[in-house]
């Protein structure tokens, strides 16, 4: 069971069977009725998202993924909140999937992406918690023979005014766990908080300092197998045939498999062994019908879009053609933004074991129940027979929710194999060449001024891939890819932060073979760097301040300038900066946050760009653990500004080109800014941590880049430009 | 056949001289703290101490390591008692996933033997591995504190 336990060893991931199959399974047998449904360890559960162990001990239940990111923390303070607990008692457990289908999703979504996992789980959970506590209370009153209206709860006590009585939370949790649980329990005022909103530490750091924490790749199975993996190079190839007789001799080779009609899989006893094998293994492709595609080809495509007669409309007012054709001063720009591959430090991997009877799967993901689904359609076997257990993640950032292909392959492997359970890993090289990745786009900006420099029109054309026709074609809305639009939207938790008298945004799509996926932002991170470095050259040509530019614009969107006020304040903008340094702007808003960046930089040769300071802003709304939100913040940057100046995946011979971290770089410590974060709750809503800031990085660089040396880039990646980052 | 000295411990292994150090501790050995990122040297997720020093195990073969001892990330505690930098790390709660800080605490612990007192300059020459999550600024912060420990 993946338990994180803050001071107790006992509880720590233990490898072996009974830790890995059955201890993962939580109330194995789910019983009808008002019975009591228990933990593994015998501890009855008070609700589905609480057990109560005798020694006060509270198992909180976490269905989303925590990949880094801290959302287990943050949902455990939010049903701890509520609970009454003592906090430092508190540890945590993920459901399965299998008994997630079973219990009829009692424990709602698992999927963990889209910055979704406090957001849009806070109210079940809390009242998970808040049930919980009401249940306990209710127990102790009922021992005492007193109401319960004169009793109260706090740090796991339960407390009886009247008399001075106490009892905890382990004294009466297998009374509660009888209750019928209360209908409609209130959730607490937050004024009234007093974990929500507190810097607490996190509950999983310990086993990552010691090389006890378990990852998917370090998984280990008594009688287990190694599997390495070849995938056609180019998308919708085929295998046409491999040599399996030259290479079975090879130490500790033991199967030469197909996977599917386009992989090939070497089994052997370790994972190096299988991997030397693969390499060693002839392996004829059948390119299929994009052996030919490369990035001028996609290119090409994607500039055809940006001025097609017909594209998708998501947010029009006005009629900005035409305003924009009589504006006494029109300004024009294309941008473009390339493929990413996500690179976890972690490699895609999976482990499955295959019986005639059942499938079982051991896999960091995002999304315990994709992995789930992935599982039984490979198997071939009912949800009944399947079982998925979410190990450790090393990295998320997208690529390991909506997309379980190593999990399909780990389990076609495992079918061939019955009863041996083969742990599937990539290797890097496997892993840059079958990513799905950040979406590849082209936009034209098109701005009218008038004599005064009021911003009067603006067309913002998009032209390039749709993540949702790829992946979820059920959610495009008469063939619109809403998520395209993400921070240019009219109104809701990507709302555009400007008000433009005539305005037209719309997206020509383009699609390639090259499959997209979602990414840490996506496509937030080409859409501002679009909007805002455009903003930035308008501000230009109007000959204003591109803060006060800005803030005309946006006298309708208060949240949005806020936090544009709050970095323009900190940084100094308008104030001298220091020598030789210059500033940047960049606001949005995305995943329900309102999110801005004000850069500081310093180039030196024209060409050697220096991040020296970087001032962010985010109102989430509620802030449920601030000094996690500042990890986040700094974090999303090195991921931002890791992808605007190094990275870029190209296309040739219709295969990706780069296969490692030599061609596709990552910032290091050296290139780190000074990153300083203000956060700003202003209540009343729920916004998004993990994504949103990512976005500002990148236009708030390159606006102070054009600051410093009057040059506009509008191509990512600066790498590509001679641009390094120093 | 090599035997190797692994955390102070003297192991027999029937490997080929020239495989990768990395999959004899991850394989072998069964020391999975150590991970593999990126297989050429890059990445840093992989670094062990070879006699003090900090090595990319994943591109040093077996045969190097013979007769000279290897510290992972599970021999660097002693006993119970956190090494100072798995200390500051944990005071400044510096991981995210977690998946790269092994290499990364190895490689700032070797700093630390050779450069006790590190300037921002000596950290940013020595320490070059990635973190994915973008970990840099609590690593920073942790490397001053576990030197002044």
């Amino acid at each position: 069971m993946l338990t994180n336990t803050p001071r107790l060893s006992r509880r720590s991931f233990v490898i072996g069977t009974a830790a890995i199959g059955g201890g993962l399974a939580l109330g194995l047998n789910v019983p009808l009725g008002t019975s009591v449904v228990r933990a593994q360890d015998g501890s009855p559960e008070i609700t589905a998202w609480v057990v109560i162990r005798p020694d006060d001990t509270v198992v909180i239940r976490i269905a989303r993924s925590e990949m880094g990111q801290g959302t287990l923390t943050g949902l455990a303070q939010m049903v701890a909140e509520e609970l009454e607990c003592d906090w430092s008692k508190v540890t945590t457990e993920y459901p399965t999937p299998g008994q997630s289908v079973k219990r009829k999703r009692v424990w709602g979504d698992f999927s963990t992406g889209g910055s979704r996992g406090i957001r849009m789980s806070h109210e079940y959970v809390r009242k998970g918690g808040a049930t919980a506590r009401t249940m306990l209370v209710q127990a102790a009153a009922d021992g005492w023979k007193v109401p319960a209206t004169e009793c109260s709860a706090a740090n796991s006590v339960i407390t009886h005014r009247p008399t001075g009585r106490t009892t905890t939370y382990g004294k009466v949790a297998e009374a509660a766990a009888r209750l019928t649980p209360p209908a409609d329990v209130p959730l607490k005022d937050p004024k009234d908080w007093k974990i929500i909103g507190k810097p607490v530490k996190r509950l999983d750091t310990m086993g990552k300092l010691t090389g006890a924490q378990v990852y998917g790749a370090d998984l280990k199975l008594p009688g287990m197998l190694n599997a390495a993996i070849k995938d056609c190079p180019v998308f919708g190839g085929k295998v046409k045939s491999f040599e399996a007789a030259r290479i079975k001799g090879m130490p500790g080779v033991r199967h030469v498999v197909p996977v599917g009609d386009s992989a090939v899989a070497v089994v052997a006893d370790t994972w190096w062994e299988a991997k030397t094998a693969l390499d060693a293994l002839p392996i004829v492709w059948d390119e299929g019908p994009n052996a030919q595609v490369s990035s001028a080809t996609i290119a090409e495509t994607l500039k055809a879009g940006l001025d097609a007669g017909q594209a998708f409309v998501n947010n029009q007012n006005g009629d900005a053609r035409t305003a924009i054709a009589g504006a006494a001063k029109k300004i024009e720009a294309v941008y473009a933004y390339p493929f990413q591959n996500h690179a976890p430090m972690e490699p895609m991997n999976a482990t499955a074991k295959y019986t005639p009877d059942r499938c079982e799967v051991w896999v960091p993901t995002q999304n315990g129940e994709a992995a789930f689904a992935a599982t039984t359609a490979a198997s071939g076997l009912p949800a009944d027979k399947c079982e998925v257990y979410k190990i450790n993640l090393g990295g998320g950032f997208g690529r390991r929710g909506a997309f379980h292909d190593y999990v399909t392959q780990a389990v076609l492997i495992a079918k061939q194999i019955p009863g041996t359970p083969v742990k599937l890993l990539w290797s890097r090289e496997e892993d840059m060449l079958h990513g799905r990745y950040h979406p590849v786009m082209q936009a034209k900006l098109t701005g009218g001024l008038d004599a005064s420099g009021n911003l009067t029109g603006l067309h913002i054309r998009l032209s390039g891939q749709s993540i949702l026709t790829a992946v979820f074609p059920q959610m495009l809305q008469n063939g619109m890819d809403f998520l395209t639009f993400q921070g240019l939207h009219a109104k809701g938790d990507f709302a555009l932060g400007y008000t433009v008298p005539n305005l037209l945004i719309d997206h020509a799509m383009r699609n390639t073979h090259v499959p997209p996926g979602f990414w840490r932002g996506v496509n937030i991170n080409q859409n501002a760097i679009f909007l805002e470095c455009f903003i930035d050259e308008l501000a230009h040509a109007a000959g204003q301040d591109a803060l006060a530019f800005r803030r005309k614009l946006m006298t309708n969107h208060p949240k949005h300038l806020a936090v544009l006020n709050a970095v323009a304040d900190r940084a100094g903008w308008g104030k001298p900066a220091p020598q030789g340094v210059h500033r940047g702007l960049a606001q949005m808003m995305a995943f329900g946050s309102y999110v801005a960046a004000c850069a500081e930089v310093s180039v030196s040769g024209g060409d050697k760009v220096k991040v020296q300071r970087i001032v962010c802003a985010t109102d989430t709304g509620h802030a449920v653990n601030p000094a996690q939100i500042e990890r986040q913040i700094a974090g999303s940057f090195v991921y931002g500004l890791s992808a605007l100046f190094m990275e870029e995946c190209t296309v040739k011979g219709g295969r990706i080109e780069q296969e490692n971290f030599n061609t596709y770089d990552s910032m290091r410590i050296a290139q780190m800014p000074q990153v300083e974060a203000i956060i700003m709750p202003s209540g009343g809503f729920w916004g998004g941590v993990g994504e949103p800031t990512i976005c500002v990085a990148a236009p708030a660089v390159l606006n102070a880049f054009f600051a410093a040396t009057g040059r506009r880039i509008r191509t990512v990646p600066l790498k590509s430009h001679g641009i390094t980052m120093v | 056949m090599a035997r190797l000295t692994i955390n102070g411990r003297s192991i027999e292994l029937n490997v080929s001289p020239s495989m990768p150090l990395l999959w004899a501790i991850r394989e072998q050995a069964g020391l999975t703290g150590t991970k593999y990122g990126c297989g050429i040297a890059q990445c840093g997720s992989c670094t062990v101490h070879l006699d003090g020093a900090a090595i990319r195990s994943c591109v040093v073969p077996v045969s190097a390591a013979v007769g000279k001892q290897v510290t992972t990330i599970e021999g660097l505690a002693t006993g119970s008692t956190l090494h100072k930098v798995q200390q500051a790390w944990l005071e400044h709660e510096v991981p995210q996933c977690g998946y790269c800080q092994a290499g990364m605490i190895m490689a700032v612990a070797a700093l630390l033997k050779d450069t006790p007192k590190p300037t921002d300059a000596d950290i940013d020459a020595k320490i070059t591995n990635i973190c994915r999550c973008g970990t840099f600024q609590q690593v920073r912060q942790a490397i001053h504190a576990a030197a002044r420990a």
